[in-house]
């Protein structure tokens, strides 16, 4: 039973025209006493890269959660082309949203052609009588979902790698691998989690263009990342996150120049670099207790 | 002590039997890492399933051709029971403590034992089953053995073997080259990811409950020729065995099930020839111990259901 909160569900610095895809509304997520995500709206329309920054901690890997349907959200609602998600995984794939993640998920034990065929199945119709049997429909499915598998590998970079195990891949590799896989569900609204986590420069740049790629080719993605200049360069909006609560959102000028964010992360003239993660993670956190010290205590 | 050989294929035979039921062991336990006692049950009502479909079907005819057609009901009553059991005292308890679907099972063991003894009988044709029901001597797979050189196998033997044979070739092929068993290896490694990319784990759960099901089913039915007999505790023991079998290989590992229901098979003759018959669930149970003192995941190594 998720409570659906009504809200304003106008999107005034949205760019106008696209249809919306992915809306969250009101989102909200408790364990026990705390609060790891709360009252979060994310709107997400077609063609758009959104970035989703903030420190660790702040909840971004629990909103995807929320999203996606892992975790059911105590409060809110989540809408994908304008109907209610269910806090069901399967279901939420099926309606056209799915996700890869932080620390890499792969079926480690499987070749990197099977780990695709996987995410492919939810779009197949054979059950298990078919494929004992091997029915004309298994032999077509499964023909037609290895070719799409090969395909999607070819698109990713990995054509040369479909034999082998996701375990023996390089790191850089399986984070691409785990973008195939997504994409096999044919989602419409794309997450990542921290795709470039680990990655040299020219891994970074890799990525950077693949995603954008994908978003030509049709699809809107929202990303987490650490790595402020990918993101900047990256997305068309951005929404910062500080302890479950979005500090602001808007375009990447917006974001990068709002005083909050600025103090945050640029503002402090101490020389270190503006955009290493750590020291961000640092002064998101230390701003938000000044902020919650000047405004009487923490909730 | 010249009947090494002949001991060899009475242990490959019995292993073989080990070896089919302990592949359900193990398939659910890579999905769920849940032990179903209540699998030698199942196996036993494979064996039921195939003496109600001679009953009702084929009575006093035993040509080879009725043999798939008991083998089919066989399949047919022990899946139902493996599913319902799912359905109705597992799931329900999935996200419970580890201690609560272990005593449901062995409740369920209970349950079945006592229904198939007491309600068996009170079909109307059907033999008592409070006492052991003989099993129909099928012409071809029962009869007269065959000999090579001084070593005897007997018939059921063969056919024991050969239904090993041909459940591993086509579980190796179910499980990696198929939809459902390309989700199993995939739940069996991450079930939320699984869910995530919209795989339906609970029905991949029933279709690793059906599988273990339908190969129990095949060995009760090869245990009935064997013995000539079948009765309601056969599932006890060789369900113990047969688990002992799938810990013996690596639990969860579909290839160690084989191997360690063999060895177990061969493990038990050896200790007829060089110790006594008697002693021979001794050495079985007392190689369980060796094994999980000192390679407790297993001759092959427990893991998740991969690469049958």
């Amino acid at each position: 039973m998720s409570t659906a909160v009504a809200h304003d569900t106008g999107a005034p610095d949205a760019p106008s025209g696209r249809d919306v895809l992915l809306e969250a509304r009101g989102v909200v997520m408790r364990f026990g006493g705390l609060t790891a995500v709360d009252d979060v709206d994310l709107t997400v329309r077609e063609g758009e890269i959104v970035g989703l920054i903030g420190p660790n901690g702040a909840g971004k890997t629990t909103f995807f959660n929320c999203l996606t349907g892992l975790y059911k959200p105590t409060e809110g609602e989540v809408r994908l082309s304008g109907t209610v998600l269910p806090p069901k995984p399967g279901r939420v794939v099926r309606a056209g949203m799915s996700r890869t993640f932080q620390n890499i998920r792969l079926f480690a034990n499987m070749t990197a052609l099977e780990n695709v065929m996987v995410g492919r199945y939810c779009r197949t119709k054979a059950g298990a009588f078919d494929s004992i049997l091997r029915t004309p429909r298994f032999r077509r499915e499964e023909a037609q979902t290895r070719e799409r598998a090969q395909e999607l590998l070819d698109y990713v970079g990995l054509g040369r790698s479909t034999e082998l195990l996701a375990r023996n891949m390089p790191y850089g590799d399986q984070r691409r691998l785990e973008i195939a896989r997504a994409l096999a569900t044919d989602p419409k609204v794309l997450l990542l989690d921290e795709p470039t986590a680990g990655m040299n420069p020219q891994e970074t740049a890799d990525a950077e263009r693949l995603i954008f790629k994908i978003r030509d080719s049709g699809l809107a993605v929202v990303v987490i990342e650490h790595d402020m200049r990918f993101i900047f360069n990256l997305c068309d909006r951005v929404l910062c996150l500080v302890r479950g609560k979005t500090l602001i959102e808007g375009t990447p000028g917006e974001v990068q120049s709002d005083p909050r964010v600025i103090e945050a992360y640029i503002g402090t003239g101490d020389g270190t670099e503006p955009d290493d993660p750590d020291d961000i993670d640092a002064k998101i956190e230390a701003q938000v207790e000044a902020r919650e010290a000047r405004e009487g205590g923490r909730g | 002590m010249n009947d090494i050989p002949q001991q060899l294929v009475n242990g490959l035979t019995n292993g073989s039997l080990y070896a089919l039921i302990a592949v359900g062991y193990t398939v659910v336990y890579g999905i769920v890492q849940l032990i179903n006692f209540a699998h030698g049950e199942v196996f036993m009502i494979g064996a039921f399933g195939a003496l109600s479909t001679w009953f009702l079907l084929f009575r006093d005819n035993t040509s080879v051709w009725v043999l798939p057609v008991m083998i089919a009901g066989a399949i047919a009553a022990s899946v139902a029971t493996a599913v319902i059991m799912e359905r109705i005292a597992y799931r329900p308890l999935r996200h419970a403590p580890r201690l609560a679907p272990l005593i449901t099972a062995i409740g369920i063991s209970v349950f079945l034992q006592e229904f198939v003894r007491l309600f068996y009988g009170t079909i109307p044709g059907f033999p008592s089953a409070k006492s052991k029901i003989p099993f129909p001597a099928i012409d071809g797979v029962t009869g007269s053995p065959f000999h090579l050189g001084s070593v005897v196998i007997q018939r059921p033997a063969l056919f024991t073997m050969g239904a090993l044979l041909v459940c591993g070739l086509f579980l190796g092929w179910f499980i990696n080259k198929t939809k459902q068993g390309r989700a199993m290896q995939a739940v069996s490694q991450d079930p939320d990811t699984a869910r995530l990319m919209g795989i339906d784990v609970d029905r991949i759960i029933v279709i690793a409950f059906a599988l273990g099901a339908a190969l129990a089913a095949i060995a009760g039915v090869a245990q009935g020729l064997q013995n000539n007999n079948i009765d309601f505790k056969m599932g006890f023991m060789a369900g113990l065995k047969a688990f002992t079998a799938a810990v013996l290989g690596g639990i969860g590992n579909i290839q160690g099930a084989v191997v360690g229901g063999l060895t177990l098979g061969v493990a038990e003759a050896l200790a007829t020839v060089f110790v006594t018959g008697a002693w021979k669930d001794v050495f079985a149970f007392g190689l369980l111990i060796l094994v999980l003192v000192f390679r407790p995941q297993g001759l092959l190594g427990a893991r998740v259901v991969d690469r049958a």
